[in-house]
């Protein structure tokens, strides 16, 4: 029991997580045909950013990283209402789509 | 303590992100990234931001993940996809090269730097909280103090977001019926 209560997390440990979590998110996009769960991809990638600033802004004694954090989550929330609305516009028009039938752009 | 803690809210945290990634199911993704979500709170938490931490249960995990079923549900997507189907053969052993390669060069310089593990106790210096002031008033004195003009452009940025979508869903009575 002294071995956990001596043992502390460190920054680093955050920052690995961080890490773990970018990764996974970064797979999920890649790997994942339907849009709706790409878009949740991206949300894991912007959590995983959000924990390292959290964690850094404690680091470093500067609440400006947990500002930042706050901004972000706001962007985060105008970013899955435009493209959430973007999916349901395309669903609309043809159901069932995945990322690789939407390609009425390419040349 | 903090330690039984950490790896409580970081299996909670990964095994959601697997979950995400790997269900089939668009319901069961959602609600994996609902576990995440809970589990970064958890860990705000522990990092003494506790505004953030609030911020987080309401927005995300109350908001945007409630934004995602509504949005599966009235699309009817919520049936299995066949995610064993590989259209590209070459996809997945290279996003796994990505998703390895960027886990372990991230890990790499942050265990190489001057505060990592076994060099520096780095959460013991508590500067955040040195002040007396709660969090609460520590981000509102950035927010509304260094940061507002920044804050008010978020309002400017929500307001057009909305508007966006409204015009992008929206059906055109007149024309084709559906747009």
């Amino acid at each position: 029991m002294s071995l956990i209560a001596a043992v502390t997390p460190t920054t680093t440990w955050y920052l690995v997580l961080g890490a773990v979590l970018f990764g996974i998110g970064a797979v999920g996009v890649l790997v994942r045909r339907n849009p709706l769960v790409m878009f949740m991809c991206i949300e894991l990638m912007l959590n995983a950013v959000n924990l390292s600033f959290v964690a850094l802004a404690k680091r470093l004694g500067d609440i400006g990283g947990q500002t930042t954090v706050f901004f972000v989550m706001v962007v985060a929330a105008a970013e899955v209402v435009v493209g959430l609305g973007i999916i349901v516009s395309i669903m609309r028009r043809r159901p069932g789509a995945t990322a690789d039938d939407i390609a009425e752009l390419k040349g | 303590m903090e330690l039984v803690v950490f790896v409580i809210a970081a299996a909670m945290v990964i095994v959601g992100a697997l979950g995400v990634i790997v269900r089939p199911n668009p319901v069961h993704a959602a609600l994996s990234l609902v576990l995440t979500l809970f589990g970064v709170a958890v860990h705000f938490v522990a990092l003494e931001a506790h505004f953030l931490a609030a911020v987080q249960v309401i927005v995300y995990a109350g908001a945007i993940v409630v934004l995602f079923l509504f949005v599966i549900m009235l699309l009817g997507v919520d049936r299995t996809e066949d995610i064993t189907i590989e259209p590209f053969k070459v996809q997945r052993p290279m996003a796994l090269v990505v998703g390895v390669g960027v886990i372990g060069l991230v890990t790499a310089a942050v265990s190489s730097s001057r505060d990592a593990i076994g060099r520096g106790n780095g959460l013991e210096i508590p500067t955040v909280t040195g002040d007396n002031d709660s969090n609460v008033r520590q981000i509102a004195r950035s927010v509304f103090g260094d940061y507002v003009v920044a804050f008010e452009i978020t309002s400017v940025l929500l307001v057009v977001a909305v508007v966006g979508t409204v015009m992008l869903t929206r059906r055109i009575k007149s024309g084709k019926g559906e747009s």
